[in-house]
């Protein structure tokens, strides 16, 4: 707990820089929330991009972007919703323009989503969101208490916050299946702050003479291998997927492991400061503290 | 002896680790070229119809594997691509339109695991290729269209009764009708109250009119969308029967929405174009003066046309057209109250009613028949040239014989049952009152990308398990290698629950996988840290064993249950590719719980909890 004070510090910071690009610079949100046409085609040979885009232009399909994805011979157009136009035939029309120039072009994949549904789905995401945060806390209320509740719900936010501030810094692309894996980020950061929580419990329990801080110290002490165990063999795997689970993972894999490096931080040196804060500035001293302890210590 | 295991226990763990692998071997197999024949509405598939493809079959020297009919569908095994396609065109071309021929490829499960129900993991539509369609049905022209209904209605009531008004239109809160005096209005009031029960009335005075305002009732409106809904499912499964897809899935989604799935199917173009198509109806008289035996044999009389008859058989019918679909404004099945019989209620607007009117004065006790047109454009390369290709389907629907002068309300009765009377009712509602449906999310994937993703799940799964057991054996000796093998179980169970559950697996699926096997391992790593704890404080070997497992657990439970809170709520708002994640992530949570816990107990008591002076632990 002597670094506590610096480390939140530090958290606060980055929190408060998420917050504010957030704001400022919003999410680049990805077609399936702002709605409109994602197409993936593949050439045989390299292909140009330039000549990609000037084709389209020609074809009157001005607004779409062009980029490679994952190798030179997979090109990504992307489509914004156009008024009029009946968004279903948009992609055979490109498709044509397209063949037209090169009759060996592949549709790897097609995504096609209408306004309503994109606005349906930030709603959706957003309530999931809230949903699995109170699902939590009242879990740990009823099975802690209602500090280590706030406590690990404050941590939790303080990750998806800061994994959102970098999605927000550099423009990646804010998509359904990263929103999958910000939620399943959640559920993990909870899983390794309430490890540390349980510590905190049975030392309550355990050691009776020792200051708060030094419970706390010795839970994140004794728990610290375990935490970082656990954070290495999950970005084991999250890494695998990184490097060999293809374009379309590569998102996803990437915001689960930065969330599980931050959740791991936030668990240790976010969660348990709070926790502590919230029962000094309570009651000031031990006795209320150690009341805590044995109201949980009731069967 | 603590660290003793009752023998149910060491059973139990042996049963289901058996199950497990049983129920996850059919992923082993893979999967048979194969062509799947199913019937229609009109069309069974039976012994005969086994003998006769089969027959195709080796005219034409093709060889297959197998073959397994069920109720509706004979599914035939081929060991090879190229000869499945051969025999697509020729079956296709000898049974003709009373089939579905479908490609599709069958699981290779031998036929004692399928004796089981032991079935592979269903692979959704991003692994295997395919399209997804989510429409949307416009609820405003369904009501709209409704309302259109009444206003026609109405005008005829007051007309009747000689009441006098000056307008009735569709207007901003509903139907208005205008009257020049207050009498009139309230009048009007009282009868359009008895006739329509399901009109909510209300009445306003205006500067110079007396209106009287209409709305369809919530109740009634709910009606109105479900049957709008209904009758575009009845319309978009007709359609897909056409396009020759194994396995399609067409399901209501919410209230408004429709899911259309079409594994394998590639060519989006025209399962658009087919989906899309607009329909229309037709009366017509049957000509009954010549034989339809001399029309079959190719002899059709002038002035008349042979059509198919949707249940099977044919009839001819004149040219000229009574009536058509556009003058209908409802249909609806219902009971027939003199006689009880299943019926379905067609009514007309006004100017259908006299054209109807005239025409079946003259034909009172003879055969009329309800054609149900399918108007289609398609999209086709004919010398290196797309041309829109527009062609027309023909089918009589129902005939009947005209018992009286028909006018704005009459009824087709003499249907075997009352699913014949709503069938009939949904497709004359298609021919001519169709709500609009939109198209608001596409997802197709192409089958080489649903073959690359499959493979690069698995690698990475693969490659990060292989990293997570060299890792934890690096680091607890022994008890990773205990770890590591309790981890392959909880992977065996999670495919063998996957597959028995014949839940979806898509790509973000197997990155569940791959997560929950990341996380999974966390349950040993709490343990063993907790028996090295244990024993740096100088505790036994044995009772450390027991200790780290038993204090464990709590922690293992409360981590677990906030991870499932997370999956939970994925599952429920999710849609699409996040279910599918959800689901392995939830189910792998519980499989972990299980593997991780009991099953590496059981080893280490099994390897451990004999031994009397146990001195030193790997770990």
């Amino acid at each position: 707990m002597r670094h506590a004070r610096i480390t939140s510090i530090v958290s606060a910071v980055i929190f408060l820089v998420a917050v504010v690009l957030l704001i400022a610079r919003g999410l680049n949100l990805g077609i399936e929330f702002t709605g409109g046409t994602m197409m993936e085609v593949r050439y045989p040979q390299a292909v140009n991009l330039n000549q990609v885009r000037d084709t389209l232009e020609a074809g009157n399909f001005r607004d779409a972007s062009v980029q490679n994805f994952g190798t030179s011979l997979d090109v990504l157009i992307r489509l914004p919703v156009k008024a009029g136009v009946s968004s279903a035939q948009l992609s055979e029309q490109v498709l044509q323009v397209l063949r037209a120039q090169n009759d060996k072009v592949e549709v790897r994949r097609v995504e096609f989503v209408g306004p309503q549904v994109g606005a349906e789905l930030v709603n959706d995401g957003g309530l999931a969101l809230i949903l699995v945060s109170i699902g939590i806390m009242v879990y740990l209320a009823i099975r802690f208490e209602w500090r280590f509740a706030v406590g690990a719900v404050v941590a939790t936010a303080h990750d998806l916050v800061i994994l959102l501030g970098l999605f927000s810094l550099l423009q990646w692309e804010f998509t359904l299946t990263v929103l999958a894996a910000m939620l399943a980020i959640l559920g993990y950061s909870v899983n390794d702050t309430v490890v540390v929580f349980d510590r905190i419990r049975e030392n309550f329990r355990k050691m009776r003479k020792g200051t708060i801080a030094e419970i706390i110290d010795n839970a994140i002490t004794s728990t610290l291998s375990r935490t970082i165990m656990t954070s290495a063999t999950t970005l084991l795997m999250v890494l695998a997927m990184l490097f060999l689970g293809g374009e379309t993972l590569f998102y996803f894999a990437l915001t689960l492991a930065i969330g599980i490096v931050v959740g791991t931080y936030s668990s240790v040196l976010v969660a348990s400061p709070i926790v502590m804060w919230l029962g000094i500035s309570r009651a000031d001293m031990m006795p209320v503290v150690k009341k805590d302890g044995e109201v949980d210590d009731r069967p | 002896m603590i660290n003793q295991y009752p023998a149910w226990k060491y059973l139990l763990i042996v049963v289901v680790v058996a199950t497990g692998a049983l129920f996850s071997m059919p992923n082993l197999y893979g999967e048979d070229p194969a062509l799947q024949v199913t019937g229609t509405r009109t069309t069974k598939v039976d012994a005969a119809t086994e003998e006769q493809v089969l027959g195709l079959l080796q005219q034409n020297t093709l060889t297959y594997k197998s073959t397994a009919r069920d109720g509706h569908s004979l599914l035939v095994r081929f060991h090879d691509t190229e000869s499945q396609l051969r025999a697509k065109d020729i079956v296709k071309e000898t049974l003709g339109g009373g089939y579905v021929v479908a490609l599709n490829l069958a699981p290779a499960t031998p036929a004692w695991l399928r004796a089981l129900n032991a079935q592979p993991m269903y692979l959704g539509l991003d692994l295997r290729g395919g399209v997804h369609f989510l429409m949307e049905v416009d609820m405003e022209a369904a009501v709209a269209q409704a309302e259109e209904r009444y206003v026609s209605d109405i005008r005829s009531l007051l007309r009747d009764k000689k009441l006098r008004y000056l307008s009735i239109a569709r207007g901003t809160n509903g139907l208005e009708i205008k009257f020049r005096s207050p009498d009139e209005r309230n009048q009007a009031q009282d009868i359009v109250g008895r006739d329509f029960p399901l009109l909510v009335l209300k009445d306003i005075d205006g500067t110079d009119s007396h209106d009287l305002i209409a709305t369809i009732s919530e109740s009634e409106q709910r009606e109105v969308r479900k049957f709008a809904l209904q009758q575009n499912i009845t319309t978009l499964r007709n359609r897909v029967n056409e396009l020759g897809v194994a396995e399609p899935v067409i399901q209501q989604q919410g209230d408004s929405r429709i899911v259309v799935q079409l594994p394998g199917v590639q060519d989006t173009a025209r399962a658009k174009e087919i989906l899309g198509a607009t329909a229309t109806l037709e009366f017509r008289m049957a000509n009954e003066e010549h034989l339809i035996d001399d029309a079959l044999a190719g002899r059709v009389p002038a002035g008349s046309k042979l059509y198919n008859r949707r249940e099977g058989g044919h009839v001819l019918l004149k040219n000229q057209v009574m009536l058509t679909g556009d003058y209908i404004i409802d249909a609806a099945s219902g009971i027939e109250q003199q006689t009880g019989e299943p019926a379905v209620f067609i009514t007309l607007d006004g100017k259908g009613a006299n054209i109807f009117s005239n025409a079946t004065k003259e034909n009172v006790g003879k055969l009329m028949a309800v054609v149900f047109i399918e108007n289609k454009s398609e999209t086709r390369v004919v010398d290196g040239v797309q041309t829109k290709v527009k062609s027309k389907v023909e089918e009589v629907i129902n005939t009947a014989v005209i018992r009286e002068q028909l006018g704005k309300r009459f009824q087709i009765t003499g249907l075997d049952n009352t699913d014949e009377a709503r069938n009939l009712a949904l497709l004359l509602r298609a021919g001519a009152l169709t709500a609009p449906i939109e198209i608001v999310e596409e997802r197709t994937v192409g089958p080489s990308m649903g073959a690359e993703n499959i493979a690069k799940g698995f690698n990475s799964t693969m490659i990060g398990f292989a990293a997570i057991a060299v890792f934890m054996t690096a680091y607890y000796y022994f008890f990773g290698v205990i770890a590591s093998l309790a981890l392959g179980i909880n992977m065996l169970l999670l495919v063998a629950v996957l597959s028995m559950l014949q839940a979806t697996l898509t790509l973000p699926g197997i990155a569940g996988i791959a997560l929950t096997i990341g996380m999974a391992i966390d349950a040993n790593v709490l343990i063993f840290e907790r028996i090295r704890e244990e024993l740096r404080n100088g505790n036994s070997p044995q009772a450390s064993i027991n200790a780290g497992y038993d204090r464990a657990f709590d922690t293992i439970l409360d981590s677990n249950i906030t991870t499932l809170i997370a999956g939970f709520a994925l599952f429920w708002l999710g849609s699409g590719p996040i279910r599918g994640f959800a689901v392995t992530l939830c189910i792998g949570i519980l499989t972990s719980m299980f593997s991780a816990v009991m099953v590496s107990r059981g080893m280490v008591n099994l390897l451990y909890g004999r031994r009397r002076k146990l001195a030193k632990l790997h770990i």
